[in-house]
């Protein structure tokens, strides 16, 4: 009961497991690019939950900047990956991932 | 704040977050996907006020929720047509994936509550963090922060450039 009613590193970490047990999910089993996006901003908001958490126990500033950068490439990848998916709309008149074969023989 | 409020909110929260994620994630409805994560986001800069990073809270729901989900909706409503009722997202390797889903959680469940080993420190993070932030920005971290802003700048010509309408083509 102790460890349930004291929110510490562990708690946080869980919340992390989960996040990153999501995206995993989505990004491995959905055929919608976008859904298969919003997979990757779960693993990376997971990723930023443990940054911050073992920063916040260790006392130092490095997570919670490393947190600041990850938020920024997340923005720039999200930019970049929806062109791309407008992209394969115009050309293949949909975003399924499974049916972009063209490199298949 | 009493300890017992503490816990209490901090359950809730966590609890939007996870079961919000999870909604995103087994539901098959596109538009539906796109607003859970909505609060998934937010559960999120809640843990982050938790976890005394309250500059990154902000952070989060300005470029997560203000930017990146506004480019999520975007691109589904370009790619979906709305009116069709009941559009779903076909899935695929549906077994490998709930397989890696609950092994991955469970070895990191595992691995998190079988070491005890985790030695807080004395000194943990307190109160707000902004002014430490602005320091170590300027002064440890300035040749990463400068190298984030070109990335930044370069990403969205790039994305203007690929995603832009094509007038002469076709």
């Amino acid at each position: 009961m102790e460890q349930l009613t004291t929110i510490g590193l562990n708690h946080y970490l869980t919340i992390s497991a989960f996040l990153l047990g999501f995206g995993l999910f989505a990004v491995m089993t959905r055929k919608n690019a976008i859904v298969v996006l919003m997979g990757v901003e779960l693993i990376l908001n997971a990723a930023n939950i443990n940054f911050l958490a073992f920063s916040k126990y260790n006392g130092g500033m490095e997570g919670v900047m490393f947190a600041l950068f990850v938020i920024v490439i997340a923005a720039a990848e999200a930019a970049i990956a929806l062109a791309i998916v407008i992209n394969i709309y115009k050309i293949f008149k949909s975003v399924d991932v499974s049916s972009i074969d063209t490199l298949k023989e | 704040m009493s300890n017992t409020t503490y816990t209490v909110i901090f359950y809730l929260f966590a609890a939007i977050t996870v079961c919000s994620a999870a909604f995103v994630v087994f539901t098959r409805n596109v538009i539906y996907s796109a607003f859970s994560l909505l609060f998934t986001f937010f559960g999120a800069a809640a843990l982050y006020v938790f976890l005394s990073a309250d500059f990154i809270a902000v952070t989060q729901v300005v470029v997560y929720v203000g930017g990146i989900l506004v480019l999520l909706l975007f691109g589904v409503m370009f790619t979906n047509s709305i009116m069709q009722a009941g559009q779903k997202s076909e899935v695929l390797h549906i077994i490998p994936g709930i397989l890696l889903l609950f092994g991955m959680i469970g070895a990191m469940l595992y691995t998190f509550y079988t070491t005890h080993g985790w030695m807080p420190s004395e000194t943990p993070l307190q109160g707000s963090i902004v002014e430490r932030i602005g320091f170590e920005t300027m002064s440890r971290y300035v040749l990463p922060f400068e190298m984030v802003s070109i990335l930044l700048l370069a990403a969205l010509i790039g994305a203007a450039f690929l995603a832009r309408f094509d007038k002469s083509g076709k």
